[in-house]
């Protein structure tokens, strides 16, 4: 059994459909008069965040709040890390510090993974270098579920019906833009196959990785013919910092193939909702319009990331700190 | 607390095949009444398998107990004004649902009823996996100033209800809390005592007992057994 939650394909169906029914009954605390569990009391969460992180660190940070326990924020900048501090030595600091679960941001794909050989808490995987980001497809899914579930695709009665133990079989994700350096997108392909979502990914050539045929999942480069039949777009974020590698020749280019503007969006069927993991370029793989539109989920995105990753902390360290036989 | 033990088979991508999950995952989440002891669910299922099981209540007296403590629900609450029932999943959710019915039938007045799932706030977390939430409903009127009777299946060492008050306290500020149980069996852990109990029954430690309702189980009736040691994680 893993203690650790490093990457999503490590996920059976049946673990990735608890953590949402589990989220699904811990998003009623975020409308009470007291948004507070007292469930891990008396534990502590760090938060390892080497890159800049606005959404996930807060997120995981209020996740880790409402359920009552410590929460220590390091953040490389401003700490030991500056002065040249190895990860290693920082883990057996915040070892000594006994720290039950870690949550890490790396830009090295795979730092997670050689932390947990050197702390005994519980590792999560807050997004490694281009690898993965499995709390994001988490929380994405969760999303898909909410609004398609009970109805549309899913093909139950309309309305909001039990989504208890419900997965996305059958319901069409199309993943667009740099694929390649996205970890959102390796999580979320590897996550919403193993629930049953067939998925598509959509990408310039240049940014579509090599060893997209070992993915669970189709390849596809003409953005249009996948938008109608797609129940679910999730626009990947232009990563701007790259530009300079001449991955495409310009922006405008980048917008006019694979940016989702509203006469794009007016090919998806009637359902059909759009996705976008932030942070935005808006204008550039997404338009304002689309953006703001009624079938963007970025908000409730954004939202349902605290109830995730409540879910998430509570299966990890709320239980029996062993496994039991 | 944990010894560092690094499992191998978690390599990234090593896809999801198996029985291998990040989460110990607990068979059925309530059997009957918790308890440091009473119900380390596991054995669920092929507990009912086993002999040894003797019926205590029938479809009839659970019928007609559950009738008495309505009346004297309309009765102590002078009309049922200011209720609101809040089951405890599983089986307390079926019964207040039942109770609301019947109130709802003597009295004409219906009385809003909800659940209330208590896994957050139970003592003994640390002591068994993670298990699965349970749903908690508000009914829309929320609790504050009502008069909100918990209601359970089994009432063991109290630990249960202990927990469903601090659930409660964080829901919002009833005027009152009682507690309505289908069967007492004693061996309370902690200073807590029902207001309207089915029925008394006087049990061994180590005996466990089960309710089965309608609902779920397929029938009524309450059972007293005391299932074979082997194969259990108590203790």
């Amino acid at each position: 059994m893993n203690r650790h939650l490093i990457s999503a394909g490590d996920l059976s169906r049946d673990d990735a459909v608890l953590i949402l029914d589990t989220a699904e009954e811990l998003a009623s605390v975020g409308g009470r008069a007291i948004r507070k569990l007292p469930t891990l009391r008396g534990l502590t969460v760090v938060n390892l965040f080497y890159e800049d992180s606005t959404r996930t660190r807060t997120s995981f940070e209020a996740a880790a709040k409402r359920l009552s326990a410590d929460v220590i924020n390091f953040s490389a900048k401003g700490s030991s890390v500056a002065k040249g501090e190895s990860l290693k030595d920082t883990a057996l600091t915040l070892e000594a510090m006994g720290a039950d679960a870690v949550v890490i941001r790396h830009p090295a794909s795979g730092a997670p993974r050689r932390l947990t050989d050197w702390v005994s808490g519980r590792v999560i995987n807050a997004g490694d270098g281009t690898h993965e980001h499995p709390t994001q497809a988490l929380l994405d899914a969760f999303t898909i579920r909410q609004r398609l579930g009970g109805g549309g695709a899913l093909g139950a009665a309309a309305g909001h019906g039990d989504l208890r133990g419900q997965a996305l079989d059958g319901i069409r994700v199309t993943i667009v833009g740099d694929v390649l350096h996205s970890r959102v997108a390796r999580s979320n392909v590897l996550l919403l196959a193993t629930l049953g979502a067939q998925v598509t990914v959509v990408a310039p050539p240049t940014l579509m990785p090599y060893a997209v045929d070992s993915w669970p999942c189709r390849a596809g480069y003409d953005l249009d013919a996948e938008l109608r039949k797609s129940d679910v777009v999730m626009m990947l974020r232009v990563q701007q910092e790259r530009m300079n590698a001449a991955f495409f020749p310009t922006v405008r280019e980048y917008r006019r193939r694979y940016g989702l503007d509203v006469s794009r969006m007016a090919l998806l069927p009637e359902h059909a909702i759009v996705m976008h993991p932030g942070p935005m370029n808006r204008g550039v793989e997404i338009a304002a319009e689309v953006a703001d539109s009624d079938r963007s989920t970025i908000v409730a995105q954004v939202a349902n990331g605290v109830t995730v990753r409540m879910a998430v902390l509570y299966l990890m360290l709320g239980g029996a700190a062993e496994e039991a036989a | 607390m944990c010894a560092m033990r690094p499992e191998p088979g978690h390599e990234p991508g090593a896809g999801s095949a198996g029985e291998k999950g990040i989460f110990p995952r607990q068979a059925t989440p309530r059997q009957e009444d918790p308890g440091p002891s009473g119900r380390q669910g596991a054995a669920s299922a092929s507990v009912w398998d086993q002999p040894g099981w003797k019926a205590v209540l029938t479809p009839d007296e659970i019928r007609r107990a559950l009738t008495r403590i309505a009346h004297e629900i309309l009765e102590r609450t002078h009309g049922g004004a200011g209720v609101v029932l809040l089951g405890i999943p599983t089986r307390g959710v079926y019964l207040a649902r039942r109770l609301a019915a019947r109130i709802a039938e003597f009295e004409g007045t219906p009385a809003p009823v909800g659940s209330l799932d208590v896994t957050l706030h139970r003592d003994d977390l640390r002591l068994r996996p993670a298990r699965a939430l349970q749903r908690t409903q508000v009914p829309p009127g929320g609790v504050d100033g009502t008069t909100v009777v918990l209601v359970d299946d089994v009432l063991f060492s109290g630990r249960t209800i202990r927990a469903a008050l601090d659930a409660l306290n964080d829901l919002g500020r009833p005027r009152s809390v009682q507690l309505a149980v289908l069967v007492d069996r004693g061996h309370r852990e902690l200073p807590i005592r029902a207001d309207y109990v089915g029925k008394n029954l006087p049990t061994a430690y180590r005996e466990k007992v089960r309710v089965q309702l309608t609902e779920i189980d397929g029938a009524d009736s309450v059972l007293l057994g005391e299932p074979a040691r082997e194969g259990e994680e108590d203790r």
